[in-house]
C-alpha cells in the first residue's frame, strides 16, 4: 500500500512538470506577444519593449521556460497586473472560498445523490423513481450557470429568501483563522457571520451540485438495482431481517465503492464548474478571478491560476484512487 | 457512421438474421426517447439550416422600443435588450451551437482515432509518449482548458470549435486506445497481416470498423458537452463574440437584466438544456442498439 502511495506521489513529477510546460508553451507560442497582450492595446513600442525585457521575453524559449519553472518551483507566479501584487498571494487568499464553495457542492451532491438513488432502486418504477430519474436527467443537460441564474430569479429576486451573490454581507467577515468563513464564524461564535455565509452559499453549491448530484444519484441507482438481485439480499431477507437492515446494511454498504469513484471523478470536475458558479454568483474564489484576468488579460494570474487548479486537480485524482484502493482491497496496487 | 457497423460481415446462423443496420435500427425505434430525440434533433437542424426562412424576424435588426418588452403574439420569446427578437435569436444560435457541436467532436474523434489507434496498436514507447501527454491534458479541467485557449486564440467561431475540439481530443484517444487493444490480438486481424495487409490497412479496414460502436455512442454524447461547453465560454464572453447570435452568448449579455426582464436568459437556457437532453438520450438509446451484450 505504501509502496503504492507512494509510486503514485512519484507520478506526479512528471505530471506537473508537463502541466507547466504545457500552459507555459501554449500561452507563450499561440499569444504572437503575451507583453503586447499584457499592456493591452494603448501602450507605445517602447514599453512593450521594456516590459519584454524585464519579464525576459527575449531570451530564448527555453531559458524562458527554465527561470518560469525554478521560479514556480519557489512559489513565485509573478506579479498580477491587475492588482499589482503577488499572484501566488493573490491566489491563496481565494483559495479557501472555492475550497469552501466545492466542498459544500460535494456534500449535497453525494448527501442528496445517494439518497435519491437508494430510494428509487428501492421504489423502482415508482412515481419518484421516474420523477427523481427525469430530475437527474435535467441535473446532467442544464448549464449550470444557466441553473444558477434560475435560482437567482427564482429564490433571490422573486422569494427574497437568499442573497443574490458574494460570500458574506459586507462588513461581517468573521476574524480570519482558517479563511474558510464556516469554520472561522463557529470558532469565533459568531453566529451572525455563520447565517450570513450559510445563505450566501446555499444557491451556488446547489447550482454546482447540480450536476454531481445527477451522475451520484443514476449511478448510485444502477449499482444498487444490481446489487439488490444477488444471492446474499435474498439469503439477508430470508433470514427475516427487517427491510431497513437489508437496505442499508447489506446492499448500499456493497453498492457504494462503484459509487464513491464516481464522487471522487465529480470532485475534480466541481473545480471546472466552480470557474462558472463563482462568475455567476461573484463567488471570490480562484475562478471568477482567473476569468476576470482573462478579460483583462492578466498573463501571469492566468498562468498562475491555471496551474495551480490543474495541480489540485491532479492532487485530488490521486486521493481518490488511493482512497478507492484502500476501501476496495480487490484492487491490486501494482 | 452506419456505415461501419454495415461492413462488419454477417455471421451465417440458424435463427433467421437481419443485417446489422436493420437489425441496430429496429432496438433503437423500440427506444422512444431516444426517437423522440432524434426526431427533436433532425426537426433543429432542418430549423439552423433553413433559418432565415423559419425566423419571423431578422436576428441582428435592433428595434429599440421594444427593447426587454415581455413574450407576446406579435413576438413569442418576446425581445433582448437591443429590441431584437428572442425566438429569431435562438434560431440563428441553433445554427452555432450545433455547428460547433459537430465540427469540434468530428476533429476530437479524427485525432484521437489516429492517435489512440497509434498508441493501442504499436504499443510500447510511442504508446506511454502519446498517453502521458493525453494525461497532461486531462490534468485539466476540460472548461478551464477551453477558457485557457480561448483566451491565446481569441473569440470567435472558428476558435471555439478549436479550442472544445482540442479538450476534447483526450476522451477519445482513450476509447479508441482501448478498444483497439481489446482486438487487435484477435484471429480476423492476423488473418488480416497474413493475407499482407499493412498497418494502415489493417487498423482502418479491420480494427476500426469492428470497434466503432462504443465511439459512436461516445461522440454522440460528446456532442452535448461540446454544446454546454460553447455556451459557457458565450457566457464567460470568451466564445462567440456578439452581435452573432449564440444561445450561451445571448445568456451572457442577458445577465444583466435578469431583475427587469428574466425572460432574456430563460428561453436560451431551456435551448440549450433541450438540445444537451435529445443528445444524451440519444447516445443512451445508442448505446443500448449497438450494444448487442445489452440486448434483454
Amino acid at each position: 500500500m505504501l509502496k503504492y502511495i507512494v509510486k503514485r506521489l512519484l507520478l506526479l513529477i512528471p505530471v506537473l512538470f508537463g502541466v507547466s510546460l504545457f500552459v507555459f508553451l501554449v500561452l507563450h507560442l499561440f499569444t504572437a506577444d503575451p507583453a503586447a497582450m499584457m499592456l493591452g492595446q494603448h501602450a507605445t513600442k517602447e514599453q512593450v519593449e521594456a516590459l519584454r525585457e524585464s519579464l525576459g521575453f527575449n531570451k530564448p524559449l527555453y531559458v524562458q521556460f527554465g527561470i518560469f519553472l525554478s521560479q514556480i518551483l519557489q512559489g513565485d507566479f509573478g506579479t498580477s497586473l491587475m492588482t499589482r501584487s503577488a499572484v501566488t498571494d493573490e491566489l491563496l487568499t481565494r483559495f479557501p472560498a472555492t475550497i469552501e464553495l466545492a466542498f459544500a457542492a460535494m456534500l449535497i451532491a453525494t448527501v442528496v445523490g445517494v439518497t435519491v438513488g437508494v430510494i428509487s432502486a428501492v421504489k423502482q418504477y415508482s412515481l419518484f423513481d421516474y420523477l427523481s430519474m427525469v430530475g437527474a436527467l435535467l441535473g446532467v443537460s442544464m448549464p449550470i450557470f444557466w441553473l444558477g441564474l434560475m435560482l437567482i430569479i427564482f429564490f433571490s429576486v422573486t422569494l427574497g429568501w437568499l442573497p443574490v451573490s458574494g460570500r458574506i454581507a459586507v462588513g461581517m467577515e468573521p476574524s480570519t483563522i482558517t479563511h474558510f468563513y464556516l469554520i472561522d464564524s463557529l470558532l469565533t461564535g459568531n453566529w451572525e457571520a455563520f447565517k450570513s455565509a450559510v445563505s450566501h452559499l446555499i444557491l451556488p453549491a446547489v447550482a454546482l451540485a447540480s450536476y454531481s448530484m445527477a451522475i451520484i444519484a443514476r449511478m448510485t441507482r444502477s449499482t444498487m438495482l444490481e446489487v439488490i438481485r444477488q444471492d446474499y439480499i435474498r439469503t439477508a431477507r430470508s433470514k427475516g431481517l427487517v427491510e431497513s437492515v437489508v437496505v442499508f446494511k447489506h446492499a448500499l454498504r456493497n453498492a457504494l465503492i462503484p459509487v464513491i469513484t464516481v464522487i471522487g471523478l465529480q470532485m475534480g470536475s466541481l473545480l471546472g464548474g466552480a470557474v462558472l458558479t463563482e462568475t455567476v454568483f461573484s463567488w471570490p474564489g480562484i475562478g471568477s478571478f482567473v476569468v476576470n484576468a482573462i478579460l483583462a488579460g492578466d498573463f501571469p494570474v492566468v498562468q498562475g491560476g491555471v496551474i495551480m487548479v490543474a495541480t489540485v486537480f491532479v492532487v485530488v485524482n490521486l486521493i481518490v484512487d488511493v482512497l478507492y484502493a484502500f476501501l476496495d482491497p480487490r484492487i491490486k496496487y501494482s | 457512421m452506419l456505415q461501419a457497423q454495415a461492413s462488419v460481415p454477417v455471421q451465417e446462423a440458424a435463427e433467421p438474421t437481419y443485417s446489422p443496420i436493420v437489425d441496430f435500427w429496429r432496438r433503437l425505434r423500440k427506444n422512444k426517447l431516444a426517437m423522440v430525440s432524434l426526431v427533436f434533433l433532425v426537426t433543429l437542424s432542418l430549423v439552423a439550416i433553413f433559418a432565415p426562412l423559419v425566423a419571423p424576424y431578422d436576428p441582428y435588426f435592433s428595434d429599440m422600443p421594444k427593447a426587454l418588452s415581455s413574450p407576446s403574439g406579435e413576438h413569442l420569446l418576446g425581445n433582448d435588450e437591443l429590441g431584437r427578437d428572442i425566438l429569431s435569436r435562438i434560431i440563428y444560435g441553433a445554427r452555432i451551437s450545433l455547428r460547433v457541436g459537430l465540427i469540434a467532436v468530428g476533429i476530437a474523434l479524427s485525432v484521437g482515432m489516429v492517435v489512440g489507434s497509434i498508441a493501442g496498436y504499436y504499443g510500447g514507447r510511442i504508446d506511454i509518449i502519446i498517453m502521458r501527454f493525453m494525461d497532461i491534458m486531462l490534468a485539466f479541467p476540460s472548461i478551464l482548458l477551453a477558457i485557457a485557449l480561448m483566451a491565446v486564440l481569441g473569440r470567435g467561431v472558428e476558435n471555439a470549435i478549436i479550442a472544445i475540439g482540442i479538450v476534447s481530443i483526450p476522451e477519445f484517444a482513450r476509447i479508441v486506445r482501448g478498444s483497439v487493444l481489446s482486438v487487435k490480438e484477435n484471429e480476423y486481424v492476423q488473418a488480416a497481416r497474413a493475407i499482407g495487409n499493412n498497418d494502415f490497412q489493417i487498423i482502418f479496414k479491420h480494427i476500426l470498423p469492428n470497434v466503432m460502436a462504443p465511439i459512436i455512442v461516445r461522440a454522440t454524447l460528446g456532442i452535448s458537452t461540446a454544446i454546454l461547453e460553447t455556451s459557457a465560454l458565450g457566457f464567460l464572453g470568451l466564445g462567440v463574440a456578439p452581435p452573432f447570435a449564440e444561445w450561451g452568448t445571448m445568456l451572457g449579455s442577458g445577465r444583466g437584466y435578469l431583475f427587469n426582464a428574466p425572460h432574456l436568459v430563460f428561453f436560451p437556457g431551456i435551448a440549450i438544456t433541450l438540445t444537451v437532453m435529445a443528445f444524451n438520450l440519444l447516445g443512451d438509446g445508442l448505446r443500448d442498439a449497438l450494444d448487442p451484450r445489452l440486448r434483454r
